[in-house]
């Protein structure tokens, strides 16, 4: 299958600390890859540079036959990549149904006025919180900010899901409901890539993963074969348990 | 077109209309009353219009408002005067723009000192180029404006203000302007070209207290760059536009009249201690009531009903 979303030589520089070092790897269409590493290893300065949220150092990355690494991130936006961020971030003063209608009027779909009520309404029943859509966002528990940024980036109508930790602190109940609706996503066609620690949710969800370190990318294999790479688990665990 | 709409569209006209016809019985001191006010209403509207919803807190008004007085000013005998006011509306486009592309990338405290500076670069610079070049300081302006044609003028502007930022707000431009003034990297990262969002709507003020300037240059007579370029306008605004609440749509409105009458009575009765009560006005407005009155009442309103809000559902 030809790569969908193809990264290649991707390097981030905060003066002098590499936090992202010539990282290559692809994503087909319609795959959940997970994007894993301990703390600090660089994940979120990767997604960070796919949404245009940082212009890389260097390296390449395209989407389809889209270049987007050089573009701003309202313009990867429109190229149909949505995402959630590691730390929350809502639109504490707007509704919730706001929310979702801003990445509705200015994503790909250009719906506004009632169609985009409706459609907002949608996302919001699709990660089950119909019933706070008129509260305001930052009355919201954190959970719940979290399901309302979800249903956000759905909205946007993306080709390619960024996820930054989206089922970290969740509890075991909720963790499910969270598999079960990423679960619900792949079957809709959405390519995701997603950062996490839960290892639960990478089994059931990812089937394959990149895992990195200290900036460098370490394994890129079938999941469970990734996880148990020598390299890996050095890396999490260090030198005696590989 | 709902009910409500057609209400309020016809409430709006029969608004301007009786103000359009208010110099027909009023005083020339009413008429005089009547302008300066209108020049701040507009001007707190303009301000609004940007900084409202971004919370890009400007203090460059008077840096707009004195480019338009002193376009006027200056091609009072070249140009006729209705392309007069399209000449200082362009300068006010151009400049913002150029101000607009170097600046809109600070955020917070920056750019609050950046426009206070810009405003005091310009009058600075005209005051240079007056003295250096031309060889004096003051310019008398000369025109055939009767006040009431100031008056309407203005009356004109303000209601296209107004009804420019009741459309912004209803639109997709207003929610990318309120999210712009919530978090900057959601509105990038849903699509919003932020870039261009605050430059046009940075611009678009901008042209419209360029506007208030041009208007009301002619019953100065004389200008000179202290009285043009005075900080005071821009502080004024702020205050303004503040009280009311600067996110509402009638909040510049009834922030600028009432002040506008107190301030004008503060002068005629305590020309001497102005400018300290108006500093204590400035820190009251701050403290108590830092989103506006119409917020306060809001918050009241709620607190004596509580059952109402958070049930409500969003329709």
């Amino acid at each position: 299958m030809s790569p969908f979303l193809q990264v290649s030589g991707l390097t981030r520089r905060f003066g002098g600390l590499v936090a992202v070092n010539d990282l290559s790897f692809s994503v087909a269409k319609g795959e959940i890859v997970g994007l894993l590493g301990p703390n600090g290893s660089g994940k979120t300065t990767v997604l960070n540079m796919i949404s245009g949220h940082l212009p890389p150092s260097d390296g390449q990355i395209a989407l389809a036959d889209t270049r987007l690494s050089g573009l701003g991130p309202h313009k990867i936006a429109r190229q149909g990549v949505a995402r959630t961020f590691q730390l929350v971030r809502a639109l504490p003063s707007l509704s919730v149904t706001e929310n979702v209608i801003v990445a509705l009027a200015f994503g790909r779909k250009r719906l506004w006025g009632e169609a985009a009520r409706l459609e907002a309404l949608k996302r919001l029943e699709q990660v089950g919180l119909a019933h706070r859509a008129g509260q305001q966002a930052g009355d919201l528990t954190y959970i719940d900010q979290k399901r309302m940024e979800l249903a956000r980036a759905l909205a946007a109508d993306p080709q390619l899901l960024l996820l930054d930790e989206w089922l970290a602190g969740l509890n075991p109940t909720e963790l499910q409901t969270g598999i079960e609706l990423i679960r619900g996503l792949k079957s809709s066609g959405i390519t995701i890539l997603m950062v996490e620690h839960v290892m639960e949710a990478i089994r059931a969800l990812c089937g394959r993963c990149v895992i990195m370190n200290a900036g460098i990318k370490i394994a890129d294999a079938p999941t469970a074969e990734a996880l148990s790479d020598p390299a890996v688990v050095t890396a999490y665990l260090g030198e005696q348990h590989a | 077109m709902t009910p409500r709409f057609l209400l309020e569209i016809s409430a709006f006209i029969a608004v301007i209309a009786a103000l359009a016809l208010l110099p027909l019985f009023a005083s020339p001191y009413g008429i005089t009353l009547m302008i300066g006010m209108l020049g701040y209403v507009a001007l707190a509207i303009g301000w609004a219009l940007f900084s409202g919803p971004t919370r890009y807190v400007s203090l460059a008004t008077v840096a707009f408002f004195g480019i338009g007085a002193y376009t006027c000013a200056v091609f009072s005998e070249v140009l006729a005067y209705p392309l007069l006011l399209l000449v200082a509306g362009l300068i006010g486009l151009g400049v913002a723009l150029v101000v607009g592309l170097a600046t809109l990338r600070l955020a917070g405290v920056y750019f609050v000192i950046f426009t206070f500076g810009l405003a005091e670069l310009i009058r600075q610079l005209v005051t240079w180029y007056e003295v250096n070049i031309t060889g004096t300081l003051g310019r008398y302006i000369f025109l055939p404006v009767t006040p009431e044609g100031i008056y309407w003028q203005l009356l004109a502007l303000t209601a296209a203000a107004f009804a420019m930022s009741w459309a912004i707000s209803r639109s997709r431009l207003g929610l990318a302007l309120k999210v712009i003034g919530e978090d900057e990297v959601v509105a990038s990262h849903s699509g919003i070209d932020i870039a261009r969002v605050k430059l046009g709507l940075f611009a678009l003020s901008a042209v419209i207290m360029t506007l208030v300037g041009a208007i009301q240059a002619p019953r100065w007579t004389y200008v000179e760059p202290s009285i043009a370029f005075n900080p005071t306008v821009s502080f004024l605004t702020l205050i303004m536009a503040l009280l009311g609440g600067a996110n509402r749509l009638m909040g510049p409105i009834l922030g600028a009249v009432p002040l506008f009458l107190l301030f004008e009575w503060l002068s005629a009765n305590f020309p001497n201690h102005y400018s300290i009560i108006l500093g204590l006005i400035f820190i009251t407005i701050v403290f108590v009531l830092p989103n506006g009155v119409l917020d306060f009442i809001e918050k009241g309103w709620a607190r004596r009903l509580p059952v109402a809000k958070p049930a409500e559902v969003h329709k």
